[in-house]
């Protein structure tokens, strides 16, 4: 098991600029900031103009860890627990619940609920709920 | 311009996942192991991702239009149906069992970790197999039901 440490103060700032990123976005585009959403799109645009701003979004979201590098001298700190079987396995069923679910953690989880859309917080309360689930059982049941 | 606004918005969503450390699946994931070593940071990313969204969105939306379209394109549904339900429980086992989740994945890319790569192919991969599978099932379920 990783032990990570309690940032507070980091993840809170970073929070804010990922709903600053959201309102950046509703305001200029009209668009909602959601991951699953923006990725799709890129997969299956309406048209050019609509496939542009999705792929500078995508590039943009990319040059993140780039920018904390700059900031910070190091890069993000990444730590993966799960194996390559499970990275595939857990990306496959995440692509397939973001998709018949509508959305993930960025647009439900934030600018869903943000709304206080009936669909986003039963959305978020499941996916939080079933993670929860998943987690414990991997951990302490399986994993011991 | 549209193109220039684009990248620097992702640009401070891909910042703010570093810096809040959810391009992590280890501080992910310990959020969610409140019997282990847990770590209740992504509470404080969520928090203050709602707090800045929910009172900007509030000025926004009052506006007519955002600045470079004619219309906001917001979701307009409000029914709790079945495939919102189970694929939300569905996205959940993933995350549990992988880690990352898309908004935490694709900035993540940026670090050229293969474990990154990995994970995304195959949520792209799941992406386009239930697309395929809804469009088949839309097909067959008659319009007038």
């Amino acid at each position: 098991m990783m032990e990570t440490v309690f940032t507070p103060l980091q993840s809170l700032g970073g929070g804010a600029l990922i709903g600053l990123a959201a309102v950046l976005l509703m305001a200029t585009l009209g668009r909602v900031m959601g991951a699953t959403g923006i990725v799709t799109g890129l997969m299956q645009p309406a048209n050019l103009g609509d496939w542009t701003w999705r792929a500078a979004l995508l590039a943009g979201m990319i040059s993140g860890p780039a920018a904390f590098l700059l900031l910070s001298g190091q890069m993000p700190e990444i730590q993966v627990p799960a194996s390559t079987s499970m990275l595939i396995i857990g990306g496959l069923i995440v692509g397939i619940g973001v998709t018949f679910g509508s959305g993930c953690t960025s647009g439900h989880g934030v600018c869903g609920m943000a709304r206080l859309s009936p669909r986003s917080i039963v959305a978020t309360l499941t996916f939080m709920f079933t993670t929860a689930i998943t987690v414990f059982v991997i951990r302490h049941l399986i994993g011991g | 311009m549209r193109l220039i606004l684009s990248y620097v918005i992702g640009l401070v969503f891909g910042l703010g996942i570093s810096i809040s450390g959810m391009a992590n699946p280890a501080k992910v994931l310990n959020f969610f192991d409140i019997a282990g070593n847990w770590d209740p940071s992504l509470a404080f990313v969520m928090g203050g991702a709602l707090v800045v969204t929910a009172l900007g969105y509030r000025f926004v939306l009052r506006r007519p239009a955002p600045l470079i379209d004619t219309a906001f394109h917001l979701p307009t549904r409000r029914d709790l149906d079945a495939p919102l339900i189970l694929g939300s429980g569905v996205f959940g086992i993933g995350w549990g069992i992988a880690g990352f989740c898309p908004g935490g994945a694709l900035p993540a890319l940026g670090t050229g970790r293969s474990e990154v790569v990995i994970f995304v192919a195959a949520m792209l991969a799941g992406i386009v197999l239930a697309k395929a599978v809804r469009g088949a099932l839309a097909a067959r379920t008659p319009s007038t039901v």
